[in-house]
Parts: C-alpha cells; sequence; structure tokens
C-alpha cells in the first residue's frame, strides 16, 4: 500500500514535469480527434455490419457465456461462491475489457500499414482507437451486467455509481500496454502469438471465475502483483458489495495504471519511427 | 515567394538484413551467434531541395532512383537517417489513391473517414461532401459498399477527395493515368485548377510528356542523388539523354 503511495506520487510528479511535452502535443491530438471517433464508429459498423441483430449482440453475447460459465462453475466445479453469475459478470466485464483492448492494440498498427505507409497520421491514435472501442463494447456489456442483477433480485447499490473509476484505471493501464505491445509486436511478430498464451495464463492469475480467498496465502502473496486483481476487485467491491475501496487500494490501482502508461509512452515514442521500416 | 518545403542533406538508409529477421527465437539465435548483418542501403544520398509556395515541381528518374522515398519524407511518412525535412501546411496524399480506404464501409461513410485520415472534421466534410461526389460522378453509388466498386470507381472516389479538400501541398505519385479518358481529361483539368489557385504541387511521373506540359521546374534523381535541378524542358531533355 505505502509502495502503491510512493509510485503514483513518482508517476504524478513525472507527469507535471512532462506537462510541456504534452502540450506541443495537444493541437495535432485535437485535429486528429475527428479521425479518432471516425475510426471507432468504423470498428462498430464493420463488427456488425449485416448480422440480424446487430449492436444487440454486444449485449447477448457476455449474457450466454455468463450462463455457460455459471453452470460450469457453480453447479460442476462448485466454487462456493454467493450469487456466482453476478459475482462472474460483474468480473468479466473489466477483464475482459483490458484483454479486448489491448489484443486489439497490439495488430492495431500493423493492421492499419496500408494507411501508415501513404499517410502521415499520428501512430497512437490507432492504439487508442482500439481502447476507445473496447470502451464502447464494455458499456453495452455493462446492460447485460445491470440485466443480469434485476433478473436475480441482487441489489444494485448507490455506490455502483462509483464503477466508472475501475473503468478508467483500467483505460490507462490498457492504453500503457497496448502502445507497448503495437510497438513490440512491429518488431517481433512472435508477441502476438506469445500474448494469446500470456492472456489465458492472466485469466486463472486474475480471480474472475473463482474468489481471491480460496488460494493458498503464497499464491495470494504472487497475485498481489498482477493490477488485473485490483481492477477486478474494485468493480465487485462497488457493484456487488456496496463497498467504497479505500485509498490505499485506489493507490495501488492508479499507480499500475501510470507506471502502464508512462512506460507505454515512453516505449512507443522511442521506437515509432522504425515502425515504418518493418511494415 | 516563401519556402514551404526544406529538404536539407536528407539521407535515407535502408538495413537490410539478407534475410529478414523478424522473429525473437532467430534474432536471438544470430545473435549469440554473431550473426546480425545488415547491408545498407542507401535510398536518398544528400538530397537537398527547396520548393517555393506554387512551385509546380515534376520528379523525373529511373524505377529505384528514390523518388517515392523522397515523397515519403516531405509528406511525414517516414523520417530521415540524417538531414532534416521541414514543411509548411496541409498536405494531401496522392501517393497512392484511394489510400485508407476501408473496403467493408460505403462510398459515404469511406468520404468522412478519408477526411479524418487528412485531418478534417465531419462539418469541414459535409461541406465538401456533395462537390466529392459529384466530381467523381458517384451519385447512385453512395451507400454501396467499395467492395463492390471497379477500380476506376475507387480510384476516381479517391482523387476527387484528395483534390477537394484543397490542400497546400498536392503530390501526384503516377496517378493521373486513372480512369477513362474523359476522367484523365478532367483530373488535368483540376489539377491545373488547383495549380492556378496557388497549391504547390509535386508530381512524379515517367511520361515525360506529362511533366512538361504540367511543370514548370524539375528534378532529376538517379540511384538517390540528386543529378539536376531547373528548368522543366532543360532537366527532361538531359534525363532523356542521359537515361
Amino acid at each position: 500500500m505505502i509502495a502503491g503511495t510512493a509510485v503514483t506520487a513518482t508517476c504524478l510528479i513525472a507527469f507535471v514535469i512532462l506537462i510541456p511535452q504534452i502540450k506541443r502535443y495537444l493541437p495535432a491530438f485535437l485535429q486528429y480527434r475527428s479521425l479518432l471517433f471516425n475510426l471507432v464508429s468504423k470498428d462498430i459498423k464493420i463488427k456488425y455490419r449485416r448480422s440480424v441483430l446487430g449492436l444487440l449482440w454486444s449485449v447477448l453475447q457476455p449474457l450466454f457465456i455468463m450462463l455457460i460459465v455459471s453452470a460450469v462453475f457453480s453447479h460442476i466445479l462448485r466454487v462456493g461462491v454467493e450469487n456466482y453469475p453476478a459475482f462472474y459478470i460483474t468480473g468479466i466485464l473489466i477483464f475482459s475489457f483490458i484483454i479486448e483492448s489491448t489484443s486489439l492494440s497490439l495488430n492495431s498498427i500493423s493492421g492499419s500499414a496500408s494507411l501508415l505507409k501513404k499517410v502521415y497520421i499520428p501512430k497512437y491514435l490507432f492504439p487508442l482507437e482500439k481502447c476507445l472501442f473496447a470502451c464502447v463494447n464494455m458499456l453495452f456489456s455493462l446492460i447485460a451486467v445491470v440485466f443480469v442483477y434485476l433478473i436475480l433480485g441482487t441489489p444494485l447499490h448507490l455506490t455502483g455509481l462509483l464503477l466508472p473509476i475501475p473503468m478508467f484505471y483500467a483505460a490507462v493501464f490498457s492504453v500503457g500496454l497496448g502502445l507497448v505491445l503495437s510497438a513490440a509486436v512491429m518488431f517481433f511478430r512472435d508477441v502476438s502469438h506469445l500474448y494469446a498464451i500470456w492472456t489465458t495464463a492472466w485469466m486463472y492469475l486474475t480471480p474472475v471465475l473463482y474468489p481471491l480467498d480460496i488460494l493458498p496465502g503464497f499464491m495470494q502473496a504472487i497475485l498481489s502483483f498482477n493490477p488485473l486483481v485490483y481492477y477486478v476487485g474494485y468493480a465487485r467491491d462497488v457493484m456487488l458489495y456496496g463497498v467504497v475501496p479505500d485509498f490505499g487500494t485506489n493507490m495501488i490501482c492508479i499507480g499500475f495504471a501510470l507506471v502502464s502508461l508512462i512506460v507505454g509512452i515512453a516505449v512507443f515514442k522511442k521506437t515509432q519511427d522504425d515502425f515504418i521500416l518493418h511494415m | 515567394m516563401d519556402t514551404i518545403i526544406t529538404v536539407k542533406q536528407a539521407t535515407m538508409r535502408f538495413k537490410v538484413s539478407k534475410d529478414k529477421v523478424d522473429s525473437l527465437k532467430e534474432y536471438v539465435i544470430r545473435l549469440s551467434k554473431r550473426q546480425l548483418y545488415f547491408e545498407e542501403f542507401v535510398a536518398l544520398d544528400k538530397v537537398d531541395l527547396k520548393v517555393k509556395r506554387g512551385d509546380i515541381l515534376g520528379i523525373v528518374g529511373l524505377n529505384g532512383s528514390g523518388k517515392s522515398t523522397l515523397l515519403k519524407l516531405i509528406s511525414g511518412i517516414m523520417r530521415p537517417t540524417e538531414g532534416s525535412v521541414q514543411r509548411i501546411g496541409t498536405i494531401s496524399p496522392l501517393i497512392e489513391l484511394g489510400a485508407g480506404f476501408n473496403v467493408d464501409l460505403t462510398a459515404r461513410e469511406n468520404v468522412f473517414l478519408n477526411g479524418a485520415v487528412l485531418g478534417f472534421t465531419r462539418r469541414q466534410m459535409l461541406e465538401r461532401y456533395d462537390r466529392i461526389i459529384d466530381f467523381a460522378e458517384l451519385e447512385d453509388f453512395q451507400d454501396i459498399p467499395i467492395k463492390n466498386f471497379s477500380s476506376g470507381m475507387t480510384a476516381r472516389l479517391g482523387f476527387s477527395i484528395a483534390t477537394t479538400i484543397n490542400p497546400e501541398i498536392l503530390i501526384i505519385d503516377e496517378i493521373l493515368s486513372v480512369g477513362d479518358f474523359k476522367f484523365r481529361q478532367k483530373s488535368e483539368q483540376r489539377i491545373q485548377e488547383l495549380m492556378q489557385s496557388g497549391s504547390t504541387v509535386l508530381l512524379v511521373s515517367h511520361s515525360i510528356a506529362q511533366i512538361k506540359k504540367l511543370c514548370k521546374r524539375a528534378i532529376w534523381l538517379d540511384k538517390g542523388k540528386k543529378i539536376m535541378d531547373g528548368e522543366v524542358l532543360e532537366v527532361c531533355d538531359a534525363y532523356e539523354a542521359g537515361a
């Protein structure tokens, strides 16, 4: 907790120092704002074009997956969590958002090669856009979450209104990680295969399917280095348990997010001029 | 007249390894065996160029002489290995028509996406939308996905977008040969209109006749070096005699 506070403070100072730099990039960013929205709407259109139910799938898909997972884990494997469907769908909301946005970011630069070879566009827009797109998907999935709560009669706590906080932390974390991945894959295509394996491992290293406290102590200690544990836990606290996480937890969440973002920006900035040579 | 593009001693070197190493395993193996040899390929060699506002500059040279690399440096797609490139003003990419089209989207959606790629807002594109569709002669195909277009239709739409946004710098790389003869005439006329309205134009073409017809000034590139820079007829004659 103290470590988290220290890291967060350091990162915040680093950001304050970088403000003049950020200001320099702001006009270009504002100019390309409409490209960002255009790309997001393009992704949404393409995702649902020619499917009969269209956008409704964003709500239906998590619902059906939840039904399957709940059947397996609360009746066959018996994890022993009260109100398993709500427990699972709240956790997976944040978890799949992070996985979706980072996995899409990973291929975002190489996927836009035809464009980047011909027009100058700030390259960071592409991973950023994928994160926004995943955000939109997450908001649709949120409808599914609320639906499950209502059907099961799970009380909707007032603290649920704080859900945007863990979403925001997770988004900042994902942008940072997405920047690193999208840059790394330009030099080593293996990264995309490795990351696919890692996401499966990450799924089990994060208490999405099971609660954290069924793990032995040493495993819990290892998992305390996994940022997703805190983001998923935060969402469950405010949505399911009606608890507001303490100051320390917030600091840990912000710390992880800022470290990811700063590393992401640094790696991306250092390597971006060489992307074109590897497309 | 002020200088709009300044290229100073720009050198572009590519590292070409004999086999492209892009997997981590191979990289580590080669690194440990110290076999990471790269051959250097110099695409541009200390090129200096100044272009003034309103200039119509033709670029001639054989295949592989560095014409496209020079255009990529000027449009900011690549950064030079050494030297510098500065430019003022908006630039249209005509390096390939229809760059950034998404085949699953309709013509209408692509116009806005393409406009956004060039840094234009939705409102700015709305003002130009009718003129773009009108010039490309695609009134009846606005809501049809681009994948169902013929190559000529796609090229017409691309040309129409790139020239209707009134760029300060227009880059044309071998594109005046798109479409049927009617559209070709129309596009040449459009280019001339842009030239008269004060746009700066960089034209790459293998058709010497076209360069002579449209440009006032030309440069000749050969194996990455600038051989000649001057009045268009002089440069083109020397190029035809020398190449």
